[in-house]
């Protein structure tokens, strides 16, 4: 997948007369500003509608436009940090944050950052990691997004029949949730051990480090099925998680790589955080159980496209990549 | 105008004949800077030549020419996908060594009919001939020009628009001044270009001459290239800062409540 050039953008209309085309100043090549904004738009509406930074879906669509892959990535983690501060502004008005569950979420996010980016090294140098990172989003997203598509309908199904939504009973907490060390979020209604949470934060550090992603789209239903959080909890908690690794991304980018692009940053978080806005409306219209069959339906798809790009046949079995070091 | 004046003017020298006599052949490029700026889409450079009159083609002795321009080298892996458990994956790789980020080669005719193969491949006229050093293991090496791994490299890089050449890329305007268009696509790396000319005649090499032309970014371009790396950290705060500060002001714009 990193092997993967940049094709196709002499395919993009120009029109010399209009200022639609504006040149990137890092990534070096000149783009459709409208294409740019409609991205930032799209992308965000998703993100501000499910709580999921977009970064899986943001950085394969810009090395499609044929942004360099590991300009592409440090980019779009400053148009993930603003849609994301401005979505966990309007949560925290709206006191839908839990801070704390946040912090906890975090301090084991951080750790497994730290052994993503091992990891990350190690297979770099067996030369597997490619192999690995598409096995990781097809069977990551498979997974995930195949369980949320099955519980949500069961239940849109329970509510079409009318019949009553099983309600939280206290003490049918599973094992992990009942080990020691356990703490109250009362903003999330639950009192439940640390462990895990710490756990589910390493975990998404890990991964994210590895999959190059924030990592949202895997915390929203971790937290809504493993630890029991409302959605609209999980949501903001998780908007909040991906505003502070984001910013952290953006300053460990710039400052290791030099792979910032502020102009491609900036068109991005312009529609971006415009589009967070009516997304984090849209999902707050929309009943839990339809926003998490259509966050599956998303994650799936997302999926089933890394799937196929990987089993099909490729028109042509060589691609060519600029090595980085040699700039 | 400005475009019109340098033709003119080497068209003056060319008929001045004696005064040329020194130089076997002069050229000159429409702008030998290429300046970016945010509306930069591309560009098209105008090389002029004049090749000595006493060399001049005539019918018995028909000159040619050929241009090649490289851009600023970089280096390359170029990587071959392979079935693994169903799935396509990067299986082997190359890496191409200070090869040309750009690579366009212009002729009046179809090289292989102005030298013979052997010539054209000590000049390196040609995609084909032209020389991309390859590591393979511990050794440093070109290779035979039917290798898969170098032909599906400048299958991509022709299909970036980076590489070409162009048998009718060289325009004689007189016997002995020729004009070559050099078109620069909107990816075009930023650096020092080469420009080499060489005429042949009878399959032999007469005359050789190279310019350099440059690519680099100014103004606002240049300013937040240069920050972002002699100031990583100012850079990466003042994105950082940016990003919150649009997600704030957004976040102001669109409160309901």
């Amino acid at each position: 997948m990193l092997g993967e050039s940049c094709y196709g953008l002499s395919t993009l209309p120009t029109l010399p007369d209009l200022p639609v085309t504006i040149y990137l100043p890092i990534a070096e090549l000149p783009v459709n500003i409208f294409t740019l904004l409609a991205l930032g738009i799209a992308v965000g509406f998703i993100s501000g509608m499910f709580g999921v930074g977009g970064g899986f879906l943001m950085t394969p669509l810009l090395i499609f436009l044929g942004v360099p892959p590991a300009v592409a990535v440090a980019s779009v983690s400053t148009h993930m940090a603003a849609s994301s501060f401005s979505g966990t502004l309007t949560y925290l008005r709206r006191r839908m944050v839990d801070v704390r569950l946040g912090l906890m979420l975090l301090a084991g996010g951080l750790t497994g950052t730290l052994a993503g980016v091992v990891a990350f090294m190690l297979l770099r140098r067996h030369g597997q990691l490619d192999l690995v990172i598409a096995v990781t989003y097809i069977v990551m997203l498979g997974t995930i997004g195949s369980l949320m598509v099955a519980e949500s309908l069961r239940a849109l199904l329970r509510e079409w029949r009318g019949e009553k939504t099983n309600v939280k009973r206290p003490g049918a907490h599973p094992w992990f949730l009942r080990m020691p060390f356990k703490m109250r979020f009362r903003q999330s209604r639950i009192y439940v051990s640390v462990i895990p949470v710490v756990v589910i934060g390493f975990a998404i550090g890990f991964l994210g480090a590895l999959m190059g992603i924030g990592g949202g789209f895997i915390l929203v239903p971790a937290l809504i099925y493993l630890l029991r959080v409302p959605t609209l909890t999980s949501i903001a908690t998780s908007l909040m998680l991906t505003l502070v690794t984001m910013t952290a991304a953006i300053l460990m980018h710039a400052v290791l790589n030099q792979t910032v692009d502020a102009v491609l940053g900036l068109v991005l978080m312009v529609g971006g955080t415009i589009g967070a806005q009516f997304g984090a409306r849209a999902g707050q219209a929309m009943p839990a159980e339809k926003l998490r069959l259509l966050l599956g339906l998303l994650v799936l798809a997302v999926g089933l496209r890394v799937a196929v790009d990987q089993i099909v046949t490729p028109a042509d079995f060589y691609a060519v990549s600029i090595d980085e070091a040699a700039r | 105008m400005k475009r019109l004046a340098a033709p003119l003017l080497l068209l003056a020298l060319a008929l001045a004949g004696g005064d040329a006599r020194g130089a076997e052949l002069v050229l000159s490029l429409s702008k030998a800077r290429v300046t970016i700026t945010s509306n930069f889409t591309g560009d098209t450079i105008v090389l002029f030549g004049v090749i000595a009159p006493g060399e001049a083609a005539t019918p018995a002795r028909p000159q040619d020419v050929i241009v090649t321009v490289r851009g600023p080298s970089e280096s390359f892996t170029t990587w071959r996908k392979e079935r693994f458990l169903g799935l396509w994956v990067n299986a082997d790789s190359r890496s191409f060594l200070a090869a040309p980020s750009y690579l366009a080669v212009l002729a009046n005719r179809d090289p292989a009919l102005i030298a013979g193969s052997e010539m054209l491949r000590q000049e390196q006229v040609g995609l084909d001939n032209n020389r991309l050093l390859q590591r393979i293991g511990s050794d440093y090496a070109d290779v035979v020009p039917q290798d898969p791994f170098r032909q599906a490299f400048l299958r991509v890089k022709q299909a970036q628009g980076l590489y070409f050449e162009r048998p009718a890329g060289v325009e004689f305007i007189a016997p002995n001044v020729f004009r070559a268009t050099i078109p620069l696509p909107g990816t075009a790396p930023i650096g020092p270009y080469e420009v080499v000319v060489k005429t042949f005649a009878d399959g032999a090499l007469m005359s050789r001459g190279a310019l350099r032309l440059e690519v680099a970014k100014i103004d606002f371009e240049q300013t937040v290239a240069t920050t972002a790396q002699d100031h990583p950290w100012l850079y990466g705060l003042a994105t950082a800062l940016m990003a919150l500060g649009v997600g704030f002001i957004a976040n102001l714009a669109f409160r309901r409540d």
